[in-house]
């Protein structure tokens, strides 16, 4: 097959009467199906991308009302608001829900939404799978929410540690519910994981080498691998929690020959790289938005690229650095601390190379830069605090205290939801086909900021001062008081900061102004095309000229010419040099991968209690599953046409 | 004010070599902190408003800037490479005591409570001082950090950085401090419903005043000298109370709860969490529930006068 070319002709040459009936061929072809049936069965990467953004955002409003009810808790000393079996919960669903519901799913969905569209081709790959993983993560969080709403929620922190999650410590299922929810979105970050990186290698348009491919492709493709590098240990590790709680194996039981730091060293290898899960996809939207209110390429892309992928490398050997307070051997930690340090290298050169970027270009200030600037301001200083973290002698002071909840609030909220609000206000003209409101970005921009700054600024203060985390309450006379309270009061600016956004959002979507193809001047291909996107996304596949694709576009830039359109077919291209090599083609839209994520879920939820839920689901499984791949007619009659046809040169020879 | 460090646990009040130690370098730390975020934000602010030239896309401005950068990214290279020598250096004083151990104590944790085992070569004066922490002045007291059923965390900020206590692992560490005082610690790793109220008192005296209190520990507990504490001793070991707690000396030989030997000595109840007065300990008798939500001690149905004459005889334990 890998003689297989396909034409590359001219545009001119394509007349507008064939324009118009290959565009009512291809919507007719890529249809995106309606009614609840059709609903449940859509495969289109652009409607599965922002049902998952939106629900990522629904879970992020949850989490965030949660927050704020800790911080009203820890208002004042001694406060008997919330009790501690109540305020365990809460901060173990908000870590819970922020790290696995929010920040990782709403990353990978942007990808979901953009990847396919930034490498010029028409799906996602494996689109039904795709559909299946955002069922599986939506009932995973349903599940989690109604176990908050029932007060039987997991209560013991995110991190879940043993033996305090073991059987012994916390009966009943409330940990269980925790080790589930890990387990579904495990399956569905694993799945979206696969469907990107099988896009990017296998899915660019012709011309989109490997050093040619936008940034933000870029920063997806190190996440996604690192998703599938990482997943695995936290699946081993919530799946023996679970068969010590479920069926009584000694996994993390100390007195049975068990191993209670086991747990640590597993969770922190997937727990460390997931923190750079969140961070990477987050450094790709700044590089987007600076050259496109810049109008200049980013500076420095191939130091850029290798940054990101030594971000990827490095993240896997810092684990231990969470764990300096174990007893661990001493120069083992030493280890972990140089480690530690050199991951700010790669992260130094692309803040570096930004600057750069912006002492070179011309930025214009709109609001998705704002942001971008704002994510400066609050990110080095995280990025700093961790740098003081990762030295041990200093880390076992403020290991577990207010100051590392300062630091990856700094990190995490300013160094990945800041550049995702921004890229919100960058891509919602394409998503939805309207403006966001510039003005009331600005606004939002700055309840945000201050907000953020009054709220985490002061945890770094009660760390050194003391504080521990994970405490519901705090004595009266310990010097903590009045930076608790500025503490809480910032967070109720952040609820409105929080708020405006919502409104800019609704707002914008039913009255916002039109937007243009491309209202920023971007480079990327997403900007190409109709805002909001075509099913199809692209009417030709274009030829990419040059590492900008639309500012390197000659006038009579080449497309690709030869795929067919009256079927979902799409263009495979090799992974270096994206060289068209072949066509495949992609599924219908079908309700079988919904259905199989309903039983998946009803499987993962009955584990919890019984371990029969396995033999029982497995049937309903297979069916579910059988129909999913069941193949069309079509796919048959070629099967058999192929078998003829090497049965005949079989004969021949 | 809001910038006072000094409070009862600051990291920056250190009263120990260790903690001492840790602070010099975390000085160091934050304010090289300050000073690279200062140049970062300078450059940012300089990059958004200079003035725009036509030079700007010229290939010579491209190769200026990759100067600067790259000079930017050696001096990151330097300023890192100087803050793990430096952190090396102040974590070699800290992983092994400054000298031999005057004493060695288990330290063990509970939910929500810790147990402080302090050893001898003579099994009868071992002896265990639930909640507080007595070291002399001066010298390296060696820590044996264990747990009986969750993972908890010894943390003293005045004095020494964290050590896990995790069940199924012993693992050494050491304590000093330089004066005399009273230093408060809590509780690091979540562990439970009263995480929060887990603390310990560590008082650090002179040699002699410790030697006393070593010596005053080892006796069993003294004999009730009134009637009323006659008969608070009658009622403790006829009520749910020996289930958990020991008095030695007495027929009250549980270990579940902390020893109350010599309860009356202590400065504070309940891991930390109240003052060691009459008052207080009557409620926490009464009904721990509502001081300690979670806690593993029951309410306790005394009449009036029995809980008034279980207090008695529980503050006649000096």
């Amino acid at each position: 097959m890998s003689e297989f070319v396909h034409p590359v002709e001219r545009r001119m040459t394509i007349g507008a009467a064939d324009e118009e009936r290959l565009r009512t061929q291809l919507e007719r072809t890529w249809y995106v199906p309606r009614g609840i049936i059709g609903w449940c069965s859509v495969a289109d990467h652009k409607t599965m991308g922002k049902r998952y953004i939106v629900t990522a955002f629904c879970f992020f409003t949850f989490a965030g009302i949660l927050a704020g009810l800790m911080r009203l808790q820890l208002a004042v000393p001694n406060n008997h608001f919330i009790g501690p079996d109540l305020y365990n919960q809460i901060f173990t669903v908000h870590g819970t829900m922020m790290m696995f519901l929010f920040a990782v799913p709403v990353m990978e969905a942007l990808g979901v939404y953009l990847v396919p569209l930034m490498v010029g081709t028409r799906n996602i790959a494996f689109p039904r799978l795709n559909a299946f993983s955002y069922y599986v993560y939506l009932f995973g969080g349903v599940m989690l929410v109604v176990t908050m709403l029932l007060n039987t929620a997991p209560d013991v922190g995110w991190f879940s540690y043993v033996p305090l999650a073991g059987p012994d410590y916390t009966p009943g299922k409330r940990a269980d519910f925790w080790a589930q929810l890990i387990t579904f979105t495990e399956v569905a970050a694993l799945a979206v994981s696969v469907e990107l990186v099988a896009t990017i290698f296998k899915a660019r348009a012709p011309g989109m080498s490997l050093n040619r491919m936008p940034l933000f492709v870029w920063s997806m493709l190190v996440t996604a691998l690192m998703v599938i590098f990482a997943m695995p240990s936290i699946v081993t590790c919530s799946s023996f929690l679970l068969l010590d709680r479920l069926v009584g194996t000694h996994f993390y039981n100390p007195a049975e020959g068990g191993d209670s730091l086991l747990w640590q060293h597993l969770f922190w290898f997937f727990g460390h790289p997931e923190v750079y899960i969140i961070f990477v996809p987050a450094l790709g939207i700044v590089s987007s938005i600076i050259s496109a209110f810049t109008w200049r390429p980013i500076f420095g892309y191939s130091a850029m690229v290798m940054s990101l992928v030594a971000t990827g490398f490095i993240g896997f050997g810092l684990w231990v650095h969470h764990m300096f307070a174990t007893g661990l051997p001493a120069l083992g930690l030493e280890y972990f601390t140089a480690a530690s340090i050199v991951i700010a290298i790669p992260t130094g050169i692309q803040i570096f190379c930004w600057i750069a970027s912006l002492w070179r270009g011309r930025p214009r200030f709109h609001t998705p830069l704002v942001f971008v600037l704002g994510f400066f301001a609050i990110f080095v200083l995280g990025g700093l605090s961790g740098v003081t973290l990762a030295s041990v002698p200093f880390d076992l002071q403020v290991h577990d205290s207010y100051y590392v909840v300062a630091h990856f609030h700094y990190v995490l909220l300013g160094g990945a939801v800041f550049p995702l609000i921004g890229g919100i206000y960058f891509w919602f003209p394409k998503m939805t086909g309207r403006l966001m409101d510039d003005r009331l970005g600005k606004v939002n921009f700055w309840l945000l900021f201050i907000g953020f700054n009054i709220t985490f600024f002061p945890m770094h203060i009660l760390g050194l001062e003391g504080m521990p985390r994970r405490v519901y309450t705090y004595p009266d006379n310990m010097g903590w008081n009045t930076l608790n309270l500025v503490s809480s009061l910032g967070a109720l600016l952040l609820v409105v900061g929080g708020a405006l956004f919502v409104y800019n959002v609704v707002r914008s979507y039913r009255w916002g102004l039109a937007a243009s193809d491309n209202p920023w001047g971007a480079e990327t291909l997403e900007w190409s095309m109709s805002s909001p996107p075509p099913v199809y996304n692209f009417l030709h596949i274009p030829v990419v000229e040059g590492r900008c694709a639309l500012w390197d576009r000659s006038a009579d830039a080449p497309i690709v010419t030869g795929i067919r359109s009256d079927v979902r077919e799409v263009l495979i291209s090799d992974v270096m040099d994206a060289e068209p090599i072949n066509v495949a083609e992609y599924p219908e839209p079908s309700i079988w991968p919904f259905l199989c994520a309903v039983v998946t879920s009803g499987f993962f939820i009955g584990s919890i209690f019984t371990p029969w839920a396995l033999p029982v689901s497995i049937l309903p499984l297979a069916v579910t599953l059988i129909g999913w791949f069941w193949p069309k007619k079509r796919d048959r009659e070629r099967a058999i046409e192929e078998q003829d046809e090497d049965r005949r040169l079989h004969d021949a020879a | 004010m809001i910038f006072r460090f000094g409070g009862d646990q600051s990291v920056f009040d250190p009263h120990g070599p260790i903690a001492r130690s840790i602070a010099t370098h975390g000085w160091w730390l934050l304010l090289m902190s300050i000073a690279v975020y200062l140049v970062v934000m300078v450059a940012l602010l300089i990059a958004l408003g200079r003035r725009r030239r036509e030079i700007d896309d010229q290939p010579e401005t491209t190769r200026r800037l990759t100067r600067n950068v790259s000079i930017a990214v050696a001096l990151t290279v330097v300023i890192l490479v100087g803050i793990a020598a430096s952190s090396v250096v102040s974590g070699r004083g800290i992983y092994s005591p400054s000298g031999a151990g005057a004493v060695t104590v288990d330290v063990v944790g509970h939910q929500w409570w810790w147990d402080f085992q302090y050893h001898d070569v003579t099994p009868s004066d071992v002896f265990t001082s639930p909640n507080e922490l007595h070291i002399p002045v001066g010298l390296p007291v060696v820590v044996k950090a264990m747990s009986t059923d969750v993972i908890h965390s010894f943390w003293v900020p005045n004095l020494m950085g964290k050590r896990d206590l995790i069940p199924g692992i012993v693992t050494n560490t050491w304590i000093q401090a330089d004066e005399p005082g009273v230093y408060r610690g809590q509780c690091a790793e979540f562990c439970g419903h009263q995480h929060a109220h887990m603390a310990l008192e560590v008082v650090a005296e002179p040699m002699n005043t410790f030697q006393a209190w070593i010596r005053h520990q080892r006796e069993p507990a003294a004999e009730p000298a009134t009637d009323e504490e006659r008969r608070g001793k009658d009622v403790f070991m006829q009520s749910t109370c020996v289930t958990c707690h020991a008095i030695r000396g007495t027929d009250a030989g549980s270990h579940l709860g902390p020893e109350l030997t010599h309860v009356a000595s202590r400065l504070t109840i309940a891991a930390g969490t109240l003052p060691n007065a009459r008052g207080h300990l009557a409620g926490w008798i009464a009904n721990s529930q509502s001081i300690k939500p979670g806690n593993r001690m029951p309410p306790n149905a005394l009449t009036p006068d029995d809980l008034q004459a279980v207090l008695a005889y529980v503050r006649s334990l000096r």
